[in-house]
């Protein structure tokens, strides 16, 4: 690993712990779709440092160029994350945002998004963008794994400078595929319930 | 001997008890039958190999000195709040109080410490962050359950952080005749308050019947909070020779510690299953969180400084 990578997995399992908890699949490195709730600048960061260091280094996560694409953040998420940088507003109406995904995807990578698109205030997450549906079309091999990230809506809410420490864990679900013929808005629907399934019983929708 | 050397037998004494507990608990694995029976041992055999790693982390810490010990145990303050607030609903109201105890108060209390300011030290937590604490919340202009909002906050500020500082703060005494031994002094304290732990468990499972608190604290049983403490009173008093005091002294003292720690397990306990919670966190395998291992020292430290800076120093 990159010692900016290591730094970086350090402070942040020394902020918010990030432990992984492996509930409906395994550690194991096959290609993946990670896609979980978004609530915070530090979700990317959380998801990445609770996997192992073997399926990090396979691992990218996607962030919003808007954000993550200038200065001191445009190192952290290309250097040290490896991160694919997608714009969320299109330069052309024909231009495909996928497409630099699509490009990571082909060369056997797996992938961390969010497809809510921007950050929620609550535990639940918001609908869900058609992202994931084209992924999940285009490349019917990939496993599609749920992502429940606990408590950092807490830990940095909208506008926080700084994390306030809290034990965050971070929920791995059960492996997800498209039916054959599956329309785009059930797929997306049962997706968004993988997500809210792993919050349990704690969060009330 | 010089402190040094006795710190170094002192370790040696615990990697052997350890090693027996670990020969103990092998031994165990194999015989046990039951499903229930082998669900403890293997809790059992996680604690002693957790045991092995911190007393490792001790005797390092130890070795390099006052500021190893001191980022230690602010380490150790850090990740208990981390979990006492976890465990704690806040709101978004609350950012401020929170970004303030964890960045602000905790380093300064370890380094109050580290400067030798005994005095700004004792109180700057019971005055200055209790009252800055909910000025600062004013702010957030929420009223709903203010009270209950900040009063939380102000606890754990004050167990896992304040309370728990007291611990290394013994290197601050100037007890006469003792110089340059207080680390042993910090020792005594951390073992007794440890094996009083160990042994109230141990008592617990080989005797126990009557249960002491069932709905505060479900394993603590009579009869392994009185053969553990009293087993582990003793123990201390025959310790002395580490410590300031007499023998009958130390006998005291290590009853108070005693007392104060299994007072600090009962407390904590209620508190963390008024929050809805088993144990404070998962950090240390088999024992739970960071705040499940210190809830008896931040009871005893506090007690056992003062009682030694009265008398002592």
């Amino acid at each position: 690993m990159r010692p900016s990578s290591e730094i970086l997995v350090g402070i942040v399992k020394l902020l918010v712990g990030a432990y992984p908890r492996w509930i409906g699949c395994k550690p194991e490195a096959v290609q993946r779709l990670y896609f979980a709730n978004h609530s915070s600048h530090i979700d990317t960061l959380a998801i990445w440092s609770s996997l192992p260091i073997p399926l990090r280094r396979h691992t990218h996560p996607v962030a919003a160029s808007d954000y993550w694409g200038s200065g001191f953040r445009r190192y952290i998420a290309t250097k040290a994350l490896r991160a694919v940088l997608i714009d969320r507003v299109r330069a052309h109406a024909d231009d495909n945002p996928l497409a630099p995904l699509i490009e990571v995807l082909n060369q056997g990578e797996s992938l961390i998004i969010f497809p809510e698109g921007t950050r929620g205030k609550q535990p639940i997450p918001a609908p869900f963008k058609s992202g994931l549906y084209h992924l999940a079309a285009q490349f019917p091999h990939l496993q599609l794994i749920p992502v429940y990230l606990e408590n950092l809506h807490r830990s940095m809410p909208k506008g926080a400078v700084l994390p306030i420490p809290l034990t965050c864990t971070v929920r791995f679900g059960f492996p997800l595929a498209l039916a054959d013929g599956e329309a785009k808005d059930s797929f997306l629907s049962r997706a968004r319930d993988e997500v809210i399934k792993l919050a349990g019983a704690n969060v009330a929708s | 001997m010089t402190p040094q050397h006795k710190a170094w037998w002192l370790f040696a004494g615990i990697a052997v008890l350890l090693a027996v507990a670990s020969i103990i608990s092998r031994v165990l694995n194999a015989r046990a039958k039951s499903e229930s029976g082998r669900a403890v041992i293997a809790n059992l055999n996680a604690r002693v190999n957790a045991w092995w790693v911190m007393v490792a982390v001790l005797a390092v810490v130890f070795t390099l000195g006052k500021v190893a010990t001191l980022v230690l145990f602010g380490f150790a303050s850090f990740v208990a709040l981390r979990e006492f607030i976890t465990l704690t609903p806040t709101r978004r109201s609350d950012y401020w109080p929170l970004l303030l105890s964890f960045y602000i108060l905790v380093p300064a209390q370890y380094a109050l410490i580290g400067y030798d300011q005994y005095g700004t030290f004792a109180i700057f937590i019971p005055v200055y962050a209790f009252l800055l604490l909910p000025a600062i919340a004013t702010f957030a202009a929420e009223t709903e359950s203010f009270l209950e909002r900040t009063a939380k906050i102000q606890w754990g500020v004050m167990i896992t952080v304040y309370c728990i500082s007291y611990a290394p703060a013994l290197l601050l005494l100037n007890i006469p005749g003792y110089e340059g031994s207080n680390a042993l002094l910090l020792f005594y304290l951390l073992f007794i308050v440890q094996l009083s732990d160990v042994l109230q468990y141990v008592f617990g499972k080989l005797f126990g019947k009557t249960k002491l608190a069932p709905h505060v604290s479900p394993s603590k049983t009579v009869e392994g909070l009185v053969g553990g403490g009293l087993s582990t009173t003793a123990v201390g008093g025959a310790m002395w020779r580490i410590t300031p005091f007499t023998w009958q002294q130390s006998l005291l003292m290590s009853f108070v510690i005693v007392v104060m720690g299994a007072l600090g397990g009962l407390t904590l306990s209620a508190v963390k299953r008024s929050l809805g919670a088993k144990d404070w966190g998962v950090m240390i395998e088999g024992h739970g969180g960071m705040l499940d291992r210190l809830d008896s020292v931040s009871f005893a430290a506090p007690i056992f400084f003062h009682l030694t800076r009265f008398f002592f120093a």
